[in-house]
């Protein structure tokens, strides 16, 4: 018998006017499973992940976190009901210090509202900052301002920040956009061990690179879920091949 | 000796509020005359107020007159009308214009960019149609007169402030205090929340934070500090005139912020003081002194975008890169 899911998406649809740009999707995310969302361009992977990471609501269905309803919950509750999220496009407090980055996402779960308490007198969130920063790779570099980091650092200081709110489900949406292949190689490391300790999705354009690392695969194509199941049924599942190879 | 000017400076730097307060006991007797001071002192904390929002959050206000001018109305009213004692109309004022921001911000936090600032210039308009037309209670056109304060009686002793030495001090003991407040505020947790939507809105909700809770938080601290300078500024003129409410006192605190550097501690302060110094020692020369004050503006807007005070700190700061590492063994 399978455990409940964490994640329950059912029946979603989601129309922009009158493009539809996901068809009736219903699947469920087991707990510290390593999933991937594939498929070409227009697919509605965005789409998706914008749907189950609070960013857009759905036209239709429902999302269920832990067998909760979280459907027309407030973004900014996401974090702390335990989902974390990575941006497509870079996302960080580009004038604050990496490090003052990390501690704005720690701060969130202790004393958001205090307005008088210094913020050195919460001398654990300075020194969780600096372990998650070194976790993520980003040892040198905690003084400097976000902006004048390298791409590939600001993206591994994005997973420090998602990892500040201690997920128990991380969402990351195209983690290695842009990156160079080294870079790349490093991030990909750095989600395989991430994903032992909690649930990961991601969303990927690059179908090569999720193949080895994860467990189970859906692909989207034209707003629908056209495949899902492991590397192997989906490689070997002609409707995949068909859509993959055809596009050339 | 360079090391020990590098530490003063830090020691400066963690103790800004008590810096700025020694330096501010003795800057009335900088100035050419002691009324010139206490304006600088209130509209220092207007523009100080002003930045809370402007410069720590990024939200441009073009309304932030409607707070002033609510602070210095409803203080006004208080002893005009109402023959409350000094301390009474202070809390007044205050209480009103943090009202006033808890209405004004609820409706522009909606917005953002250049809609937000229209819609808080719409609704600061709104303010000042309504004061001007409750003449029975505002004085109207002519402003409200009379709000006259000729004492700060305290239990024990009575201050004669229509002495404008007195009457700065006492001033200053409520900026001193506001002023402090703001830098509890920067350097709280909360301060952190603010700087961060300033930066990035969209990852800061990923966060975890009510970005709209917090922005109306911010808004209705800035409008408070507002009021407070404005209920000064009414015992001090003991009139209250219409155009503290119109919207050119909204641009000026775009201008001293602007001048004196956004997103700095003391920077808007620095600002208004080098405003309202050209004002009036520019008006003797010529009448035109808008013109002086706009270029002087316009170069710094062009040439340092970080205004006045920020300029100043990014040169402190370069110096003191500079000397920890030619101190630093090799």
């Amino acid at each position: 018998m399978t455990p409940p899911p964490i994640l329950e998406v059912q029946s979603v649809s989601r129309y922009f006017g009158k493009f539809q740009a996901l068809h009736n999707i219903s699947t469920r995310f087991q707990a510290g499973e390593l999933t991937a969302i594939i498929g070409p361009n227009g697919a509605g992977k965005s789409t998706f992940f914008n749907v189950i990471s609070g960013g857009i609501r759905p036209s239709q269905g429902r999302v269920q976190f832990e067998g909760r309803d979280i459907t027309d919950m407030a973004q900014h509750d996401y974090a702390r009901a335990g989902i974390a999220k990575s941006f497509q496009i870079t996302n960080v407090f580009k004038q604050l210090s990496a490090h003052e980055n990390v501690r704005v996402a720690l701060q969130m779960q202790t004393s958001r509202y205090q307005i008088l308490r210094a913020r050195s007198a919460y001398a654990g969130l300075r020194d969780r900052a600096d372990e998650l920063l070194t976790r993520v790779g980003l040892t040198d570099s905690h003084r400097k301002p976000a902006g004048d980091l390298a791409h590939g650092q600001q993206r591994s200081l994005e997973v420090a920040m998602a990892l500040a709110c201690q997920p128990k489900l991380l969402l990351m949406d195209e983690p290695t956009a842009g990156m160079s292949p080294q870079e790349t190689v490093v991030m990909m490391d750095l989600i395989t061990e991430l994903a032992l300790e909690r649930t990961v999705i991601l969303v990927e354009h690059k179908m090569k690179l999720v193949m080895g690392l994860c467990k189970r695969l859906l692909v989207l194509h034209h707003g629908e879920l056209l495949a899902e199941g492991s590397p192997d049924e989906i490689r070997s599942n002609a409707e995949v091949k068909r859509v993959y190879l055809g596009q050339g | 000796m360079k090391q020990l000017l590098n530490i003063s400076i830090d020691r400066i730097r963690q103790h800004r509020v008590a810096a700025t307060l020694a330096f501010l006991m003795v800057f009335p007797f900088l100035m050419p005359y002691e009324t010139l001071a206490i304006n600088i002192l209130i509209f220092g904390l207007y523009a100080v107020g002003f930045n809370l929002l402007f410069g720590y959050t990024g939200m441009l206000s073009f309304g932030h007159a409607a707070f002033l001018g609510v602070g210095s109305y409803l203080a006004g009213i208080a002893v005009v009308h109402a023959g409350w004692p000094w301390w009474a109309a202070i809390a007044a004022g205050v209480a009103s214009s943090c009202v006033a921001g808890l209405v004004i911000g609820y409706l522009a936090i909606r917005t953002r960019g250049i809609y937000f600032s229209m819609v808080t210039l719409a609704l600061a308009q709104i303010v000042y149609y309504g004061f001007y037309k409750a003449e029975r209670w505002t004085g109207g056109e002519n402003g409200l007169r009379g709000v006259r304060v000729e004492a700060i009686s305290l239990p024990g002793i009575s201050i004669d402030f229509l002495n404008p030495l007195n009457k700065y001090y006492v001033i200053l003991v409520f900026v001193a205090l506001a002023l402090w407040f703001v830098s509890r505020v920067l350097d709280s947790p909360f301060g952190a929340v603010i700087e961060a939507i300033r930066e990035n809105e969209k990852r800061a909700v990923a966060c975890g934070y009510n970005v709209a809770r917090s922005k109306l938080l911010v808004f209705v601290l800035s409008a408070g500090i507002c009021g407070l300078a404005g209920a000064l500024r009414a015992l001090h003129l003991s009139i209250v005139p219409i155009d503290s409410l119109h919207y050119l006192q909204s641009g000026q605190a775009v201008m001293m912020c602007l001048l004196g550097g956004m997103g700095t501690f003391l920077g808007p302060f620095v600002g208004a003081a080098v405003f309202l110094y050209l004002e009036d020692t520019v008006t003797n020369v010529t009448r035109y002194w808008m013109g002086v004050v706009g270029i002087v503006f316009m170069v710094f807007v062009l040439f340092f975008p970080k205004g006045i005070w920020g300029t100043a700190l990014g040169w402190v700061a370069h110096w003191q890169r500079k000397v920890t590492r030619h101190g630093e063994p090799s």
